[in-house]
């Protein structure tokens, strides 16, 4: 096996998530996109800690922490999404008008 | 055998990202993004990462994609439904295959295939140690970051006094 596949892969996982992002005006959708995009970044932090020539335990390290942010950020975003639901009655992130200048 | 589990698990992960973005309904939709994370979880294997594979379906397919489908039901299915797409879906498209385009390039001209791995994995117990002795500090400040992006949650999320419905 070959690092080159998995680091192929996690450009493939980015490039959805951009799109996603770009593309979906739906509020869950943007989050998922943003899920998507931290998996690829994990993925590459752990492929390059497998073949690091080194032995060293700091890229599973940083990658769980990674992912101990990451479920901090999707309980604020969906926090934010009932919020905005109440405020506004819709999930169209193009109808949260109040911060636009 | 090695390559045929590489490629299924890669049609997978992929597939169900493509599919948890393409899905007009939201809890299936939900479903294949942890169809996807669970991919991911399995590449973590094949990387001798067991544990961070473990922590990722623990955190992600256990405690995120069950909180996405809470929030999912907990909005009406119609004001899902009705959000349309924006106009942008052809620069969209085409910003993320150049993307995928241009890093696939960039990776398969550089050196990274003539990187070799090495022979012993980091155990388990190598892992925890360090956790716990090390990278100590970094695991403090972790843990309040989460107790406080949760208490920002139930604030943002809590009812005002004499608001009605």
């Amino acid at each position: 096996m070959n690092i080159t596949e998995f680091v192929i892969i996690s450009a493939i996982l980015v490039g959805i998530g951009i799109y996603g992002l770009v593309v979906k005006r739906n509020f869950i959708k943007t989050l998922f996109s943003i899920e998507i995009i931290v998996n690829a970044a994990n993925l590459n932090l752990i492929a390059f800690s497998k073949f690091n020539p080194i032995t060293s335990s700091a890229g599973q390290i940083t990658a769980l922490f990674s992912i101990a942010i990451a479920a901090a950020e999707v309980a604020v975003g969906l926090a934010l999404i009932i919020l905005a639901y109440r405020l506004y009655n819709d999930v169209d992130v193009k109808e949260f008008r109040r911060l636009r200048g | 055998m090695t390559d045929a589990i590489f490629i299924a698990v890669s049609v997978l992960t992929v597939g169900s990202a493509i599919l948890a973005l393409e899905f007009k309904e939201l809890i299936y939709g939900a479903i294949a993004l942890a169809a996807s994370l669970l991919g991911v979880a399995m590449f973590f294997v094949m990387l001798d990462a067991s544990f961070v594979a473990m922590f990722q379906v623990t955190v992600y397919v256990g405690a995120v994609v069950v909180l996405v489908i809470f929030t999912i039901m907990l909005v009406r299915r119609e004001a899902w439904l009705q959000v349309k797409d924006g106009s942008r879906k052809v620069l969209g498209a085409i910003l993320g295959l150049s993307i995928i385009l241009a890093l696939g390039a960039l990776y398969l001209q550089s050196g990274l295939s003539t990187l070799q791995t090495k022979e012993n994995s980091i155990s388990i117990k190598q892992l925890s140690e360090e956790m716990l002795t090390y990278y100590s500090p970094a695991l403090i400040v972790v843990g309040l970051t989460l107790a406080g992006s949760v208490i920002g949650a139930l604030i943002l999320s809590k009812r005002e006094k004499g608001e009605e419905e």
